[in-house]
Parts: structure tokens; sequence; C-alpha cells
């Protein structure tokens, strides 16, 4: 409700103020609509309205999601069942399964053989977690991570199950979690987007994403995650042609500007000069993204934390040196996708190539961050949109062997901005099918994220068409077990 | 109309601008005379339905206490949980226990309660209080209750025709005063942008001059209407409410051939087919007796949403999903309700049962679908039940679709199960796919409008209910949305939502009197366009001053026309238009024009033949915008940017946002980029000097003549950019070279270069892409 006031306010403010700003050639931009903060204390009034948000004194200030789409298979990640392995090939007991509804694609099968780990797990850390065998970068850190063995969700196909976690809504065209909290935050950066996106692929089975997880939905497109890509051009449109200088640039801008106030001379409008505005922004945008995406200059311990693919563009690799980067820089949501974790065959070679992928970055992604002091203000987040099953999907054989979707029960890690670290949370059956203790809903997740970054899940809302939405719609409970 | 009575409008809509304003922190007590009357629908309802029904509204399952308080039954019989205490007492309020309770200082007590994150202000309280004082009066909700036509306000010599009258008699409560009319050439600019989404030619300007003579502004209007590109432009509004795609839109994405029904709806607006038969066609062409290839065509309306092909899906899951999208998209963008929230309980706000919701749901429940065909390796362009569309339908009724080759095509439309294979449609808990409770008939919300008994029990029925003059929102909510088209806003604001919630109208008379004229002139769509684009209120200049800025920043009043940013299309059929590379061929497959590289790619699951972006070439690179290829996981990256639907729902409406991203596309996109530079090529060909080559390209972008301090800022930016190549040869080849369309050798000289960034700075001017 703040927030909505807060949104009309800026909105009448922004025109006054947008009509009293003179055409500054070449200033530096005043109004940004990136930038709500650089509207506050107009009046005390709107003080007060700013102050609603966040709702209590944040633990992170930044986010950074990994998010593993194509849902990696808790078995051979970080729930260890050896029963599994013990009783490879038998069927999957009705009284552990209780009827639930399978996909289409092992409905009809004739049998629900159960399948074990191909790889080996061990204990790490103080904390003593189990981590497979595939990912010795996590295990190195595993003190510094909270595992949350216990994550559940509706959703049974990887489209809705995505479209749930980022939106919080299966279908629907809802904003996405990046939106929220650049509508609920702002951005802390002036030259870059509050919300970016960066995709990459591994060779294993994979999953499209769709700009709709990044969409705004019924929010202004002004919250809209913006899509870095490894071209030439980071963002989209952002590279002037060829040929054009920064100063013929600049030039272009300034008669641009000059053209503008004429006409805002003739028609009084407001938008106008906000036009104008808009201009310095993208200009500045020009410099400060090459900047960020340009590593050259990063030192080589860097390079060997990461790993030799982190200066090939477009890795994994590469994205979570330049998620540091733009999460250092002040960008509120970073988010990552790394696609091909459907392993519906040929399990363990897939698992083999996504987590030759991703471990090693995603570890070194903690321990630079650490090492910069910015881990306690930076919430990472690991994890897909849902499990796997325990039973095989098509052909078993020890070392080959496939897995099918299972929400009921999957595995995501969570790291600093407040969640505890050095922490295993939640468990499940000895079949790895249901969880037996402390269960987390998507919507308690988003509902914890949120209150990490200091705002109520329930009065973070947008009214629109007559309806008060929020990103937990209407459930979710912070998980308050997990959080320093 | 009910609210109609006695009221004074000054009042309460300076109240109520007040409230929309919205409810700053510092509110005061509005100027509600002594004697003024508060009327339920535009004082108490809103309050009340904003703050209180969702626990003591219509959903019965959630009520609190089992108190109502949308209906006067409920809230003024005894308090089940207080013996002897009423919620209301007409007269009293010191005995009306919501009084109490929205005034009590005890926080156990107060209501709403704190922990609801909601909160009345000392005037919403001090309104509930007068209008317990003045009896506790309910009224029908205004949206509820079927249009009449009111008495017209005095006449005015600024009038021109009814419309004028209403707006004016709100400009003068508020004490403002019409705009003088714009300048002719703005005013063509202005009607030809509204009418075909086009700008006008040079050639345009000059011929109606000042409209004297023949070339008066009523011929200009006209003219414009029986553009072809009419069609073109109204559609994009119906391909925002029809969800329409080139693609099925989940997980892989694969191309799909809906674009049959594009050219049909093209077509439909240019003859003007009448508004009540452009929507039965569209909801039960295929029940019409004997119906027509072209009415059949017209229902692929409801098959426009998504269509999964993802392995493993549950079918019912799917077909079950679909049906709430056609019953969803009918009810938002044809009745401007937001039915979809009683897919899973009762409304909160609205009068609508979860009943009503899948009464609504069974006449969209029979059509012989399936929720899943396959998986992307064997998807077909169109899924069960499908229109084929032979060689002779081409030549014959439906000449309008532009195939080029002698292949059939396939559309998904609308079939109908045969009565004995007719499914019987459950109520849902919770909406969910898998949990039918009880059993439930085709009917209509009673609270709209009762479902006669004499219709057919089908979509055709429901046609007939939803074109009625009898039915109070259909003609409203179209009025509403063409007047949004124009002016930006409509009169309600909230196009989709005639709801509780919605906005209340800011000029209830007039949107009541349009709709009934509309309906008394056979639901003409093109002849309601040409009485609003021939109103006064329309013609008057957009300069803003001061008084506007300090009375009606948001011009709800319309003392001034407004200025708008276009449409992501628009911007694109202007750059081409202007500057002549427009192919102004009508309809076919959708084309894919210069589109950053990899975009598709980096998103694709990598099956399917849309995993990779295959760019048009030729003419095809120059198309208009509604003929983009829309792919629904990753839509055009520029019509996003300019805040165009995403198409993944029905919408109404679009945002209009100014952001730096824009900024980057008009100064960096290879469209605008190669428009520039082909335009300048011609302007100096055409044997002018710099000078008036400038003002010749400057007459084509902004459909007007460049002042002097424009002229000479112009040519002092071409003057020194000449120079800058003359300095710098090596630059001019590079920045000629941009987009596919030859470039000729003697074109590549200092003098295009030049001007092709002076035209590059004409695209970018902000007046260029706002409608004036």
């Amino acid at each position: 409700m703040e927030k909505e006031i807060l949104e009309q306010g800026l909105n009448l403010n922004r025109r006054k103020f947008l009509s009293r700003l003179s055409l500054g050639l070449g200033s530096a931009a005043l109004g940004s609509l990136l930038v709500p903060d650089l509207f506050s204390g107009k009046n005390p009034a709107e003080d007060a309205l700013l102050n609603a948000l966040p709702h209590f004194a944040p633990k992170a200030k930044r986010v950074i999601y990994l998010f593993q789409n194509g849902a990696p298979s808790q078995l051979e990640t970080f729930d260890y069942k050896p029963l599994l392995n013990k009783n490879f090939g038998e069927e999957l007991p009705e009284s552990i399964r209780m009827g639930q509804r399978l996909t289409g694609m092992t409905s009809g099968q004739a049998s629900f053989p159960l399948v074990g780990s191909y790889f080996d797990f061990q204990q790490y850390g103080e904390s003593r977690a189990w981590i497979s065998s595939l990912f010795p970068h996590t295990a190195s850190i595993v003190d510094d991570i909270c595992i949350v063995k216990s994550m559940h969700t509706e959703a049974i196909n990887h489209d809705p199950a995505l479209t749930f976690f980022q939106t919080g809504a299966q279908v629907g065209n809802r904003p996405s979690m990046g939106s929220w909290l650049s509508y609920g935050l702002g951005s802390e950066n002036s030259n870059l987007p509050a919300f970016c996106v960066l995709l990459s692929k591994g060779k294993g089975n994979g999953q499209g994403v769709y700009s709709k997880l990044w969409s705004n939905g019924f929010l202004d497109a002004t919250h809209q995650g913006v899509q870095f890509s490894n071209s030439e051009d980071p963002v989209l449109y952002l590279k002037d042609p060829k040929s054009m200088s920064r100063d013929e640039r600049r030039k272009m801008l300034d008669q641009i500007a000059a053209m503008n106030d004429l006409s805002y001379r003739e028609f009084n409008d407001p938008e106008i000069t906000a036009k104008v505005q808009q201009y310095e922004m993208a200009y500045r945008m020009q410099t400060a993204v090459p900047e960020i995406t340009d590593v050259s200059k990063e030192p080589d311990s860097i390079i060997k934390l990461y790993g030799p693919d982190c200066l090939v563009p477009g890795t994994y690799a590469a994205n979570c040196l330049l998620a540091r980067k733009l999460s250092e820089s002040g960008v509120r949501f970073v988010q990552l996708y790394h696609q091909g974790w459907d392993a519906h065959d040929n399990l363990p070679n897939q698992m083999i190539g996504q987590a030759k992928d991703v471990d090693q970055a995603s570890a070194a992604l903690i321990t630079d961050l650490k090492q910069r002091g910015l881990l306690d203000e930076t919430l990472v987040i690991w994890g897909g949109e849902f499990g796997r099953t325990n039973y095989c999907q098509g052909k078993i054989q020890v070392e080959n062997y496939g897995r099918d979707h299972h929400p009921r029960a999957f595995s995501i890690w969570m790291a600093g901005g407040g969640v505890k670290s050095g922490m295993v949370y939640g468990e499940t059956d000895d079949f790895g099918y249901n969880i037996t203790e402390n269960p987390v809903h998507v919507h308690d997740f988003q509902a914890t994220i949120l209150h990490l970054m200091g705002i109520d899940h329930e009065r973070l809302t947008y009214k629109h068409l007559g309806r008060r939405y929020r990103l937990t719609d209407v459930s979710g409970k912070v998980v308050k077990d997990i959080i320093t | 109309m009910a609210f109609a009575k006695s009221l004074n409008f000054a009042g309460i809509i300076s109240l109520l601008f007040f409230a929309w304003s919205c409810r700053p922190p510092q509110m005061e007590t509005p100027d509600l005379q002594n004697g003024d009357q508060v009327s339920y629908n535009f004082h108490i309802r809103p309050i009340l339905s904003d703050k209180c029904f969702a626990c003591h509204g219509p959903d019965a399952n959630k009520r609190e206490a089992n108190l109502r308080l949308d209906t006067p039954e409920g809230a003024f019989s005894a308090l089940k949980d207080s013996p002897g205490k009423y919620a209301l007492v007409a007269g009293k309020p010191q005995d009306s226990e919501l009084y109490h309770r929205i005034s009590s200082s005890d926080p156990s007590e107060l209501m709403p309660p704190p922990e609801s994150n909601l909160s009345l202000s000392e005037t919403e309280v001090a309104l509930l209080k007068k209008w317990i004082e003045q009896g506790a009066e309910y009224e029908p909700h205004w949206a509820f209750v079927k249009p009449k036509k009111s008495q017209l306000p005095n006449s005015d010599s600024w009038a021109i025709n009814e419309i004028d009258l209403f707006t004016l008699k709100k400009m003068k409560e508020k004490g403002l005063t019409p705009n003088p009319e714009a300048k002719p050439h703005e005013l063509i600019k202005r009607a030809s942008l509204d009418l075909t989404g086009l700008p006008p030619s040079p050639e345009m300007i000059e011929r109606f001059g000042d409209f004297s003579g023949e070339n008066s502004y009523e011929n200009l209007l006209d003219g414009l209407l029986a553009q072809s590109s009419f069609g073109e432009k109204l559609a994009i509004l119906w391909l925002d409410i029809s969800r329409y795609a080139d693609s099925y839109g989940y997980q892989d994405d694969n191309i799909r051939s809906q674009w049959p029904y594009r050219d049909w709806l093209i077509h439909a607006f240019n003859k003007n087919l009448p508004y009540d038969e452009f929507l039965t066609w569209q909801l039960a062409g295929d029940l019409i007796p004997n119906a027509s290839k072209e009415q059949i065509l017209a229902t692929a309306f409801n098959r426009n949403h998504k269509y999964t092909e993802e392995g493993g899906v549950i079918d019912e899951e799917y077909r079950i999903e679909y049906v709430l999208d056609k019953t969803n998209t009918f009810s938002k963008g044809i009745l401007g309700i937001t039915m979809e929230c009683a897919q899973c309980h009762d409304h909160k706000y609205d009068p609508f049962s979860q009943k009503d919701y899948f009464e609504l749901f069974a006449f969209f429940n029979n059509s012989p679908e399936k929720g899943y065909e396959g998986d992307v390796s064997i998807s077909k362009p169109a899924k069960t039940p499908i229109l084929w569309v032979e060689q002779e339908d081409l030549s014959g009724i439906l000449n309008f679709i532009n195939h080029e080759d002698t292949t059939r095509l396939s559309i998904s439309v609308m079939g109908e199960l045969e009565e004995k294979e007719k499914r019987t449609t459950y109520i849902l808990d919770r909406g969910v796919y898998d949990a039918p409770t009880l059993p439930v008939t085709v009917s209509t919300p009673a609270s709209i409008l009762e479902f006669p008994e004499d219709l057919e029990k089908n979509r055709l029925g429901l046609a007939k209910w939803a074109t009625s003059p009898d039915n109070p929102l259909t003609a409203r909510v179209f009025v509403n949305l063409i007047w949004q088209e124009i002016f930006g806003t409509g009169i309600v604001k909230t196009a989709g939502d005639f709801g509780m919630q919605g906005d209340l109208p800011t000029h209830p008379e007039l949107l009541d009197w349009l709709a009934v004229d509309f309906m008394e002139n056979g639901w003409d769509i093109k002849r309601l366009l040409k009485q609003i684009l021939s109103s006064a209120t329309y013609k008057q200049s957009a300069v803003i001053s001061e008084k506007h800025l300090e009375l009606d920043p948001e011009n709800i009043f319309l003392s001034r026309a407004p200025r708008l940013r276009l449409p992501a299309e628009n911007i694109q059929d202007l750059v081409l238009a202007s500057s002549g590379l427009l192919y102004p061929k009508i309809g076919g497959p959708s084309v894919k024009p210069y589109q950053p590289e990899g975009i598709w790619e980096s998103a694709s699951s990598g099956r399917g033949v849309l995993a990779t972006y295959v760019q048009d070439k030729g003419n095809d690179l120059y198309r208009r915008g509604i003929y983009n290829f829309i792919k629904l996981t990753v839509p055009p990256p520029k019509a996003i940017i300019f805040d165009s639907s995403n198409r993944d729902r029905c919408e109404i409406g679009r945002g209009r946002t100014n952001t730096p991203l824009q900024a980057l596309v008009m100064l960096n996109d290879p469209m605008v980029l190669e428009a520039s530079r082909v335009l300048a090529g011609k302007v100096l060909e055409e044997g002018h000097d710099p000078k008036k080559a400038i003002q010749s390209a400057f007459k084509r972008i902004l459909c007007r003549e460049p002042i002097k301090e424009e002229q000479d800022l112009l040519l002092a930016y071409f003057e020194d950019q000449l120079n800058r190549f003359e300095l710098s040869p090596e630059q001019i080849r590079p920045s000629l070279e941009v987009g596919e369309y030859p470039l000729s050798e003697n074109q590549i000289n200092a003098q295009t270069a030049a001007m092709m960034q002076v035209i590059v700075s004409l695209y970018n001017m902000e007046e260029t892409i706002t409608k004036i």
C-alpha cells in the first residue's frame, strides 16, 4: 500500500520536477526513471513515503540468482540416498509414491525401478554436508552456503515450473522477482539497469528460457530485466554505428536536445524534458556497460579462480564473473540461467558435463564476493525449477539411466546476504521422494528472499485491474530458521 | 442513470480526482458542501470495495463474522456475532457498528484490522459517516446498469457535436477552457496517425492545406477511413486483445499459422463489419446456421492462446487451461470484467461466484480440442479443430487472405462436440483441473444480465447475450477502448475492469451517451471514430499551459489534445513510410526484419523451426510493424522496449514508458539508420541544395515545415558533419553501409553521409514519434 502511494507520489512529483528542469546540454542527467531514489527529499511527505521501503533493515542489498534451468537432480548433487543404490532396480513402493501424479513421459511406464546415484558422496566442512563427487569446488565452500534439501513446487513441467519460481504463478503475465525488487527498491547505480539477465547453455538436454521470465508483467516497463548478450553488443542496441565516435555521439545528442528544446518551448510538455534525460542516461550506459563487461583488466588470480572459461564470453563462468561485476556496481538483481539439466536419459554423462560448466565458477563467485567483503550483503542462490525422480526413466543400468521431473522434493543452496552459512536445512525420506522435515514451498522461498532484502512480502503489492498482486500470490512464509 | 440523479458533479469529480491522485498522506476533508448528497457508487462503494469486501463481500467462503457489506440485505441485518447490533442503521452512525469499528482507537476493534495492511483515511471515515447520516442508500454498480442517453448539456458555440457538450461541461466545472484548434497540418498528422497509423505524405498535407473548399476536414476523415491501412491500424488493438502470435508459446515454442485470422481482422475493420457481428463471428461463427468459411475463420479468436508441446504434460490439465484462457479473454476483452478472479474462489469484489465463472466456462468447454497433440517433433501449424483454406477459397470468399503459393492453409478454429459427446462442466475446486466438484450448465452472471431462456445454450447464445442492447457492458467497454486509442486514456481508466475495483468513469454521461449512440447506429465502428475525430474536443491544440499543469496535469478533463508516444508498430511504420522504404503489402505470413543476433538462439531449446532466427530479405524487410513475427517466448525486442503486449494473455491497453533503451533503439537500430541513409540519398538526388534537402526530409518526417531556428540548427549540424566527413573520408563508407537496401556508388560521398546524420537526428526528435 505504501508503495502504491509512493509510486503515485513519484509520478506526480516527477512531472512537477521535470517541468522545472532546464535543458542543460551535456550535463549529467538528473531524472532517470531507473533511479527513483533521485527524487527523494523534495518534501517531508515524500520522504515519509520513501522511507516505507525497506520495511525493515535489510540483510542483503543485492541478489545473484544462478538458475540451473532444466532441473538438476537432487540425487546426484546434495541429497545422498544410499538406499537407492542398495535397492537398485526394485520397484518404487506405493507407500512412498502415494498415488502422486507423474508426467506423461513416465506415467505409461510398466515399472518404476529405483536407481541410485552413479556418483559417490562424501561429507564436507564443519556442517558435514553430503555432496557428490561431481561438485568438488562447491564442496570446498560448503561452510559458506546453506543447502536446502526440502524445496517443493506445484508444477511438474518446465515452463510452468520456471514461471512459478520467477513470477509466483505458473501461468499469467506476472512480474518477475527481479522486477518486483526493481520496483520496490530501485537501482543503486544510475548508469545501469536494476535488473540484469545473463544466459548460458550447457551441453545437456536443454530447455528454452523465455523472456517472459524476466518480464515486468503489469509493472512499469522500466522494471523489466535487461538481457546482456555475449555478442559485441552486450545490451541490445547499445553499440554506436561504425565510425561514430563518442564525440560525434555527444554532438548528435546535443543537436537532438536543442531541437527538442524548441519543441518544449512550444508545447511545454514535461515528457519532452524527460525524453532528453533518457537520452543522457543512454549515453552514460554506453560507457558504463562496456566497462563492466570488459574482463581484460581482471587479474590472473581472478581468472584462475573462475577458471579459463570465464574468458570465453557467454559461458556460465564468464557470466558468473560478470554477475559479480554487475552486482558490485550496484545492480539490484542479476539473474543467470544455465540451460541443459533436463536429463531424462544418459543422466550420469549429462551431469558430468553440466557440473563441469558450473561447479568451479559458482564456488568462485562465493569466494570472490567473500574476499571483497561483499558476501554479507549479496544473496546468492543456486538451484533449478524442480527435482528429479528416484526411479529410472527408460532403460536402467548402473552407469546409465534417466530421471523424470519430480516436484515433491529437491535441493537448492543459498549463500551470503543474511543466510546462515554451513547449514543443511530440511530432510527427505530414505527414498528421496517425500519431504520429512521443514518443507520449503516456492512461495516460502520467495518470501524469504524478499525478507532478506528488507521487504515484507505481504506488503510489497501492486494493484492491477482491481486486485493487489504480490510475488507470493496468497501464501508464503519466511523461513526464519535459515536466517542469521 | 442511477447515479446521475441531481448530483453535483463538480463536487464529485473534484473529490474523485483528489482520491485518484491518489490518497496523498495529508488528505484534507473533501469539500462536500452542506446538503450535498453522498453517492454510494461514486463515494462509498470504492471505499468499501477496496478496504472491506475482501472479508465482507461476495466471497462466501472467506466471509468474516458472517457479515456482508456489498448488499443492503447483508449490511442492515442483525449482526450474527453481536446480538442486537447492526452494521448499518440508516441515519444513525452512532448506532452503526460499522462506524463504531472504523473510527475505533482500539486496535483489537479497529476495521480494517491492522494486520490486513489496509486502513481508512480520515476523509474516508468522514464520508462513510455522512453516508450513514444521509440514510446509507445502496445503488446498483453503475456498470451493471443498462446505459441510457441522458439529457444533453447546454449547447455552446464551441461545440461541434455532442461529445463536446459533455467535455465542455466538465471543463467549466473545473475552471478550464478549451485550447484553440490545432493547426491544420497538426490535425492532418493526428488524424492520419489515428486512423491509418501512418504519417501523412507531404502531398497530402499540401492538398488539404487549410481545409478549404473540397478539401475539408470531413473529407480528410472520410478519405482516411477508406484507406486499407485503416484496418491495419485498428487491428493492432484487437491483436492485443485476442493475444495473437505466430508461435505456440510454451517451451520449444514452434511455429503456428494463425496469420489468416490477422488478415481477416484487417479485412473486417476495412469493410466496417458492425461490432455486434464482428463479435458474434469471432465467438461463434462456426455455430451460425450455414456458416461461411469466413465466419468460421473468425473463431480463430478463441484459439490464439498458447498451446503446449512440452513432452510429458497431462492432457486434461492443459485442455482446461485453454478453456480458462478462452473464458478470461471473453470476459476481459469483451465485457471488461476480471472474471478470472472467480476461477479459484468467489470473486472478492464483484458479484461473481465461482459457479458463475464455471457456467461461463461451460460455453467454451465443448470444443473438440486436446490438451496435447504431441511434442515439437510432430508439430503442425494448426491444431484440431482446423479450418482448411483451399485455392478456390482464396479467389472466393477468403480472397482477403494474402497467400502467395499453392499450398493449403490450416488455421486453428472453433468447433462444437456433437450433443451426445458433450462434456459435463464441473466447478473446479481452487480452479484445479483434477478437482471437480458440482456439475453446472451454461449461463451468464445474473448480476450483469440474466441469460434469456430463449437463447441457444451455446457460444452463439452467448454472442447474442453479449451483443444484446440490454447488455450493460459490451458497448460501453468497446466505446471506451476506442476512446483510449484516441485520447490515450479511457473514460474508464481501467479499460479492462469495469467492476467494483475499477476506476469510475471521468465522464459517465458521455460514456453512456456514446455507448447507446453506438448501438442505435448499428454498432458502426467507422462512424464512432469519425464522430470522435470530428469533435472540437479532438481538434484542440496539444499545447500545455501552466494552468493545465496546475489544474489538470493528467489531462483528465480534456481541455487540450494529448501528446502521446506512438505504439511500437507505428514507430516502425513512420520510419519506413517517411523514408520511402515502406512496402505496403497487406497481410500474409508474418515477417522477420532486422533483429540483433542471437536473441532467439540464446533462449531456445534448440528444437523446432524457430530455434534460429532466419531474417527475411528484400521487400519483407520493409513491412508495417503489425506484420513482425511474434515468437511468444522471445517477442520482438524493439516492440517490447516500446511497451507493446508480449501477447502472452489478453491485454487491454499498453503502457507508455520513456526509457534509455528506447533512446538506444532510435539511435542504433539498423532500420532507422538504413531509412536515414536512403532518405538522405533521395532528398539530395531530388536536386536540392542541402538546405532544401533538409527541409524536404523534415517535412516527410515531422509532417510540417521547420521553423527558422530549426532550420538554422539543422543546417549548422549538416555543415559540421560535412566537415567531419570531408576531413575523415574513411568514415563515409562505413557510415553509409547499413541495411540491405542497395547503396549506389555515387551516393558514397560526404554529402550523403552528413545528410544521413542529420536525418538520424530528426528521427530521434521527441516530436517525431509523438502524436501531437
